[in-house]
């Protein structure tokens, strides 16, 4: 028997009570979740260690802190996210009211990722509560201790008339897609992506995709290698290289690729020490499915740098690849973990060639001293984001958005992007009955005489029509 | 078809459809083929419709006009590059969201106002720097056969192509990946253009329909709520997605309301509406036919009349109908009004909401309240308070459905957004490395402390005080480096 019908049904119930829409109601919700954070961050760092084995630091600035973030700006700009948004009007309707009203959709599923388990989980939660959405959370069964935080925990911080959390394997996902929702948030692969997408096809349900992709990183010769390596290194190693918008591979030319190598691994014996393994701020890959798969990308190419695995933690350590031939499989997948090939590229244009012969990415980073040069990459491609001389620092900033082109996903979210992803945006036009004279001229019967005034009022500049 | 998608790809890949110059000079040419072959655009909409040319002028080739100047004035505000706010981290960077086309666009347009709903699109398309597969439906034969000989004499025969077909052909482009679709349509078709779009990850808007609901409150004035009704009931004979589908008031009022719709439409179409020329007819046999058995059962207050041989059905009301009946069963998309009475405001508006969110919803009502109330307790694509149809008619407002009416919106800067990637982009520089130690590895209690004071703390004001910020940032780096912290 579906599992979800009785839960579905209770939500759909309370949304259509009204409960959610007030300003009130939202902040309250927004601000339960403000508590959640902040009376569980030691449950919620011990999870995120389990499962990830995440340090402290990253829990904080790549989950805890974000997620924070998003909900003070929530609360902060609520009630002016939520204000109709005046539109500018035309002769015809001078006198009228004409205004966008955000409405929430009603029942919103968000399905979240095991990489970022708190931030992926929360930030869209953040967006759903403050458009006044009902939400069914459906958090990754993957990334199992923090599952059970937010299936256990959470709730008690909201108004579970409003929300559930609902939980399940593939299985239960399918069964979970056959249901009609108002909106899908969801987070994960491409392949997954397009189940997602045909299941809400059939209920005509907007999406919002948060997919992946591998994203290329530009290493231009006119560059400090260390700074780079610093940089290209700090967001390739970042939770094992597990992050949607990590730097996937580089390319470079030969001679940068030389300096480029003894670079990394200067950086790499800085941040984690002579034996990476000991280190308490390198993660470990997820699970033995993933750890298996990146242990066979290892065998690709050569390893310049570390290469060293351990099953039984599923550690793998920071490694470079070089001598990597386009068609082996580091080259096909989403790497999804702390291996980085370097490709080597003739100069600019076989770089933005060899970019853009692939699908697009949700992240791009170039690295170069000449602004020119970044400015060529960012303009002769496309990807989700773009980031010039630095890792995925623009998923900082709330006021960009956050989200896909082509494979690498569709919509987008982050700060007010979220709010107004899961708003359905109303057009409103609100008239009076006078000036019913004036109206007249669009009236039938029709003459030229009509037609001219009506163009006149429509501003159509400069229409010169035969009928006249 | 293949060669011909392959085609259009590969002229978008040439990067030429990019420069504004090109953009605009395209929109300028699409200007000059609406001029000079309005004769032939006319003929065809006239044809198609049983329109007659004052009609189709008014009701499509002016939107399209002005979408194109729209366009035109607008293109170079609406292509450049946002600046996005920057925090404590960003701000010596450069960050802003900048548009980019999408790649090959897919337009499938519908029937019932065969240029506009086809060529609205393609000028945002255009605008935005795409190439463009149109899909004019063929129900409306020559309008679709038309468009096929006169794009390519104005526009660039690479980027812009016209592929017409029934089922199967549209079938059959499905199966190619574009990087956006825009269906309009109904929501049966929708379904299959989203269900295939899936297969691709295309994204795509879709504009659907249903039954858009007419509350005619007690409290407003009846002669101009019941002569903008008929307006927008009658127009095109019906065949209008955000027509007002049936009307929701109190039993007193549905027999004024007949009356002065009567006396509406005698102003309109005069005592012989067949003869009138503003009087459109039903575009084919089916859909005639469809209509007709709508009428089976019903009250007919007035109208009724019908001539198969013409396809002409009268501008008819129904009152008392009931909700279980079919003609409350699908969108009706053709001259027929019911009226279902209810009982009070509150009653409408459940009614409303146990349907369908539509895709417009229209309310005539002098209290302003109650107008806002009933905003406030419904959803609908868009919403005209005390007119019909209007709301389409402002480009600053978005167009489009939710829920089965639709996914997304276009119209004005909506068509450019809908068909542009919003690309954020962040440029740093290499310099100041220094201040980065902070976050790199090892880490430490109070370099935790640092990074959320970095990115909880909101900037305010004064590039002075960033820079005190930033230089103090250095200095913790340094310091912790050297073990004093």
């Amino acid at each position: 028997m579906d599992p979800f019908t009785d839960t579905l049904q209770r939500l759909r119930e309370a949304f259509g009570s009204g409960r959610t829409r007030p300003a009130e109601f939202r902040a309250a919700q927004l601000r339960g979740l403000g508590r959640f954070l902040r009376e569980n961050k030691q449950l919620l760092q011990g999870a995120l260690a389990q499962d990830l084995h995440k340090s402290v630091f990253e829990s904080e600035v790549s989950e805890i802190s974000i997620s924070q973030s998003e909900i003070d700006s929530a609360l902060r700009n609520l009630r002016a996210w939520m204000k109709d948004e005046k539109v500018s009007k035309n002769l015809a309707t001078q006198l009228d009211s004409a205004f966008i009203r955000k409405e929430p959709f009603g029942l919103v599923l968000i399905v979240a990722p095991w990489n970022y388990p708190v931030n992926l989980t929360l930030v869209p939660l953040v967006g759903a509560l403050a458009a006044g959405n009902c939400v069914v959370l459906k958090p990754s069964e993957v990334s199992k201790s923090t599952e059970k935080v937010l299936a256990e925990v959470l709730p008690r911080y909201l108004d579970q008339s409003c929300f559930a959390v609902v939980l399940g394997g593939p299985q239960e996902m399918g069964q979970l897609l056959e249901h009609k929702f108002d909106y899908i948030f969801f987070t994960g692969s491409p392949q997954v992506g397009k189940i997602v997408m045909a299941a809400a096809a059939k209920h005509l349900t907007p999406v919002t995709l948060e997919l992946g992709g591998k994203n290329p990183c530009y290493v231009d010769d006119d560059c400090d290698p260390q700074t780079v390596a610093n940089r290209v290194a700090w967001f390739r190693y970042f939770n094992t290289g597990q992050t949607c918008v990590a730097p996937d591979y580089v390319l470079c030319s030969p001679e940068m690729q030389a300096r480029l190598l003894p670079a990394l691994q200067s950086a790499i014996t800085r941040f984690y020490g002579e034996d990476p393994q000991s280190s308490p701020d390198l993660g470990r890959i997820i699970n033995h499915k993933h750890f298996q798969r990146l242990r066979d990308l290892l065998s690709c190419g050569r390893v310049a740098i570390g290469g060293q695995s351990d099953e039984s933690e599923r550690y793998i350590a920071p490694t470079v690849l070089v001598d990597v031939q386009e068609t082996e499989p580091v080259m096909q997948e989403e790497i999804f973990g702390p291996i980085l090939p370097i490709m080597n590229v003739r100069g600019l244009d076989e770089a933005i060639d060899f970019i853009n012969r692939r699908e697009k990415p949700l992240a791009l980073y170039a690295f170069s001293n000449s602004n020119q040069v970044v400015k060529r990459v960012l303009a002769q491609t496309s990807s989700g984001g773009f980031c010039g001389n630095d890792g995925f620092m623009h998923m900082t900033l709330s006021s960009l958005p956050f989200g896909g082109v082509g494979t690498s996903g569709m919509g987008s979210y982050h700060g007010k992007f979220s709010f107004d992803t899961f708003s359905h945006h109303r057009a409103c036009l609100l008239r009076r009955p006078g000036l019913e004279k004036i109206y007249a001229i669009r009236y039938p019967p029709h003459s030229p005489r009509n037609l001219r005034l009506l163009l006149l009022a429509m501003e159509a500049r400069g229409c010169s029509c035969t009928l006249l | 078809m293949e060669r011909e998608v392959q085609r259009v790809r590969a002229a978008f890949r040439s990067g030429r459809s990019r420069p504004l110059t090109f953009r605009r000079q395209q929109l300028k040419a699409l200007r000059r083929m609406v001029q000079e072959r309005e004769k032939d655009i006319l003929a065809a909409i006239t044809a198609d419709l049983s329109k007659s040319e004052l009609n189709a002028y008014s009701q499509e080739v002016i939107s399209v006009l002005g979408e194109i100047d729209l366009m035109l004035e607008k293109l170079p505000e609406w292509a450049a590059a946002t600046p996005a706010r920057k925090n404590l981290l960003t701000m010596l960077d450069e960050a802003y969201i900048q548009p980019e086309p999408l790649g090959v666009v897919l337009i499938i347009g519908a029937w019932n106002y065969p240029f506009v709903l086809t060529i609205q699109p393609l000028i945002g398309a255009i605008a935005a720097g795409n190439a463009v597969i149109v899909k004019p439906s063929e129900i409306s034969e020559n309008t679709a056969t038309t468009l096929a000989e006169l794009l390519p004499q104005y526009l660039d025969q690479d980027l812009y192509a016209v592929i017409n077909g029934g089922v199967e052909e549209t079938t059959e482009l499905l199966k190619h990946r574009f990087d956006h679709i825009l269906y309009t349509g109904n929501a049966t078709v929708g379904k299959i253009v989203m269900e295939a779009a899936a297969k691709h990850l295309t994204p795509v808007t879709l504009e659907l329909g249903g039954k858009s609901p007419c509350y005619v409150d007690r409290d407003c004035d009846l002669d101009v709520a019941c002569r903008r009704i008929a307006w927008g009931k009658y127009m095109n004979c019906g065949q209008t997605c955000i027509a007002p589908d049936y009307v929701l008031c109190e039993p007193a009022l549905q027999d004024q309301i007949v009356q002065k719709m009567k006396d509406a439409v005698k102003e309109f179409y005069g005592e012989n509406i067949k003869e009138s020329p503003d009087y459109e007819r039903i575009i084919n046999l089916r859909h005639f036919k469809r209509i007709l058995s709508l009428l089976e059962g019903q009250k007919v207050a007035f109208g009724g009349e019908t001539d198969e041989a013409t396809r002409y059905i009268a501008p008819t009301i129904l009152t008392d109908v009931d909700p279980g009946s079919k003609v409350m069963q699908e969108e009706i998309f053709g001259p027929v009004l019911p009226i279902v009475p209810v009982k009070s405001a509150e009653e409408a508006v459940r009614f409303i909401n146990e349907r369908e969110k539509p895709l417009a919803l229209y309310i005539f009502s002098q209290d302003n309240k109650l107008t806002k109330w009933l905003i406030d307790h419904t959803s609908s694509g868009g919403v005209t308070g005390n007119d019909v149809i209007m709301h389409f008619m402002l480009s600053s407002l978005p167009f489009g459905g939710v829920g089965s009416s639709g996914m997304g919106a276009y119209h004005g800067k909506y068509s450019f957004d809908t068909f542009s990637h919003q690309r954020p982009c962040l440029l740093k520089s290499l310099k100041r490395e220094g201040a980065n130690k902070l976050r790199y590895p090892p880490n430490s209690p109070s370099k935790v402390d640092w990074a959320k004071f970095f990115l909880l703390r909101r900037f305010s004001r004064g590039k002075l005080r960033l820079l005190l910020l930033t230089l103090l940032g250095v200095l913790v780096a340094v310091l912790i480096k050297a073990g004093h912290c």
